[in-house]
């Protein structure tokens, strides 16, 4: 398109530039209308409870009232440092990192165990894995329900089994040193059986012919586990790690229904005490806060993790 | 996804021999076992009498004689026929409405050319990040702002829209070989007749596992409609649960609640394992539910 043949181009050169651009910019629009009316539909919705939600959070954490029925007013980032003052939430987010901790740990090492024995595929460890697998279908509150059973002081199955092993009979939701670890026993129970399919997929790609060379040269069962399996399902740790850490922060149904934070806030997660600030204080402003600090650390979490994970493909 | 063809795969040869020593096979058969013990005891107290009062509540051998008393009162006391017909309710609006947007956004992602693509895939992305459990608040506000507040309306519209359900359905439209649409082209068919009667039909097996996914989830789902449905007869199966769980736990009803837990997942559990293969890739599939 150099000045040295504008006989090539009779029609561009009789438009001035800038309308060429329009033009060149309207053809490109006409071209990708089709696929905007495809998509606006999602993106309807998607700008309203995704993007609007998010922007809604950064505003609402801005502002606060007096009183529940005093006019909002603009108060900068007062209600993040009220939030993070507040040792209700500074609790929960202890509790939520020793639950995220204390849960994911066992149910991924349960997990990876699960998937070990059940790798061949016949009639019983299809009906193992059926066993393992149902309760990861059944909702968290029904799971509770039965839960709430097994816990009861003295007479629920839990105490009518092995409350006579014990020294001292524990009250399990009750005891404020031991809520905590009695709710993460259920999370473990309902996402074992979750993490035990990925790794099945993973130990898929585990090669055939170096787990046969191994065999070959004497390696038993836990060197090739520690040689070649671990390492191969590096990938699949880290994305059950992931799941494992959203699961964390986005399951509390268990809390509402068994013990609404108590006893002492010894149960409070994060989420429930967004809950409690929205709809039980009616503080927006705070719960708004709380949402946005909740929401960038998991969503560097996952940057950092799809980074990771990018390297790990991108890599040699 | 490559994850699905690999978990109906089996696991090669080499793998397979000796990959866990005995004692680890023993090990999850133990915990297998441990792991069916709430929904034995669920089953065993339901059929439990009344009668054989609280102190054998706990006792997971069966009684010899079986009533159906629990389920009877359970059925009286919760409104279950009401609860299950709004969980459906909204279940299918939101897999319909889904289904809509997941075909034409998946196909405008698989098959057309666009300014802006990256960046509007980018923001699809997005959805996938922000967890949806944790906007909450805002999306109540939203949703009181519309008038749809108490309203089973109300429980489906944020998810309406599902990047995964995209993401799902771009990767099956990009598996169809184009030659079956050029053909469609020559002989005049439009864009919505081309998706309708080529994409749509052999796209099936992705439909159904996102089916699953979606049911699954939003069956389950609790605490979004309990902030967005004030009235009883509005319930779905979770929060009607959690409320007659509350009020029968008062009165140490033990069996009317193991009655109750079932009939809620009965459903769910009796299609799974009718369905047991496709649900397990589904549930592959979906990575992050």
């Amino acid at each position: 398109m150099s000045l040295a043949e504008p006989a090539a181009l009779p029609v561009a050169a009789s438009v001035p530039p800038r309308l060429h651009l329009l033009q060149r910019f309207t053809g490109r629009f006409k071209v990708s209308l089709p696929a905007y009316l495809l998509l606006l539909p999602s993106l309807v919705f998607l700008a309203l409870f995704t993007y609007g939600a998010m922007g809604r959070v950064l505003i609402d954490a801005l502002y606060q009232r007096a009183t529940p029925k005093a006019p909002l007013r603009f108060v900068g980032l007062d209600n993040i440092s009220a939030v993070l003052a507040d040792p209700y939430f500074t609790g929960a987010v202890v509790n939520n990192l020793v639950y995220a901790v204390g849960t994911a740990i066992p149910s991924i090492g349960l997990a990876l165990l699960f998937a070990l024995a059940l790798a061949r595929t016949n009639v019983v460890t299809s009906a193992l894995r059926a066993a393992l697998f149902l309760p990861v279908l059944i909702p968290m509150v029904a799971a509770s329900a039965l839960f709430l059973f097994i816990f009861l002081p003295n007479v629920g199955l839990l105490d009518y089994y092995i409350g006579g092993l014990l020294p001292v009979v524990p009250n399990w939701l009750g005891d404020p040193d031991i809520a905590l670890y009695a709710i993460m026993i259920i999370t473990i129970w309902k996402n074992a059986g979750y993490y035990m399919l990925f790794f099945l997929a993973g130990l898929q790609s585990v090669p055939e012919d170096v787990m046969e060379a191994a065999h070959l040269d004497g390696a038993g069962p836990f060197m090739r586990l520690r040689y070649i399996i671990l390492p191969e399902l590096k990938p699949t740790f880290l994305f059950v790690i992931v799941i494992a850490t959203l699961n964390a922060v986005t399951q509390v149904d268990h809390v509402f229904v068994m013990t609404k934070g108590g006893p002492s806030n010894s149960t409070n997660l994060v989420l429930f005490y967004i809950y409690q600030q929205a709809v039980e204080h009616y503080d927006i402003g705070k719960a708004s806060a709380a949402t946005m600090l909740t929401l960038a650390a998991l969503m560097g979490l996952t940057a950092l993790s799809f980074r990771t994970m990018a390297n790990r493909e991108g890599g040699p | 996804m490559k994850l699905i063809d690999r978990l109906t795969k089996d696991v090669p040869l080499a793998t397979r021999r000796e990959i866990t020593p005995k004692l680890g096979f023993l090990l999850t058969v133990l915990l297998a076992l441990v792991w069916l013990i709430p929904f034995l005891w669920m089953g065993v107290a339901t059929l439990r009498p009344p009668s054989d009062g609280i102190n054998l509540m706990a006792e997971l051998m069966p009684s010899l004689k079986p009533t159906l008393d629990n389920i009877r009162d359970a059925w009286e006391i919760g409104d279950f026929p009401r609860y299950f017909l709004n969980t459906t309710i909204i279940c299918t609006g939101i897999l319909l409405v889904q289904f809509v947007t997941i075909t034409l956004a998946g196909f405008a992602f698989a098959r057309l050319d666009f300014a802006g693509k990256t960046l509007i895939f980018y923001l699809f992305l997005m959805q996938l990040m922000l967890v949806p459990v944790l906007l909450i608040v805002p999306n109540l506000r939203i949703i009181a702002q519309f008038g749809l507040y108490d309203t089973l309306a109300g429980v489906m519209m944020p998810f309406f829209a599902s990047a995964f359900g995209t993401f799902l359905m771009r990767q099956a439209f990009e598996a169809i070989p184009t030659e079956l649409e050029d053909a469609a082209l020559i002989d005049g068919a439009s864009l919505f007749q081309r998706i309708r009667h080529i994409y749509v039909p052999l796209s099936i097996p992705s439909f159904s596992a996102f089916a699953i996914i979606s049911v699954t989830s939003h069956w389950n789902d609790f605490l979004w409609p309990l902030m967005v449905i004030n009235s009883p007869d509005k319930r779905p199966l979770t929060v009607g649960l959690s409320v007659f769980t509350a009020t029968a736990e008062g009165t140490q009803a033990w069996g009317t609640i193991a009655a109750g837990t079932l009939m809620v997942i009965a459903p769910l559990l009796i299609t799974f394992l009718i369905f047991q293969k496709r649900f397990i890739s589904s549930f592959v599939t979906s990575g992050i539910k």
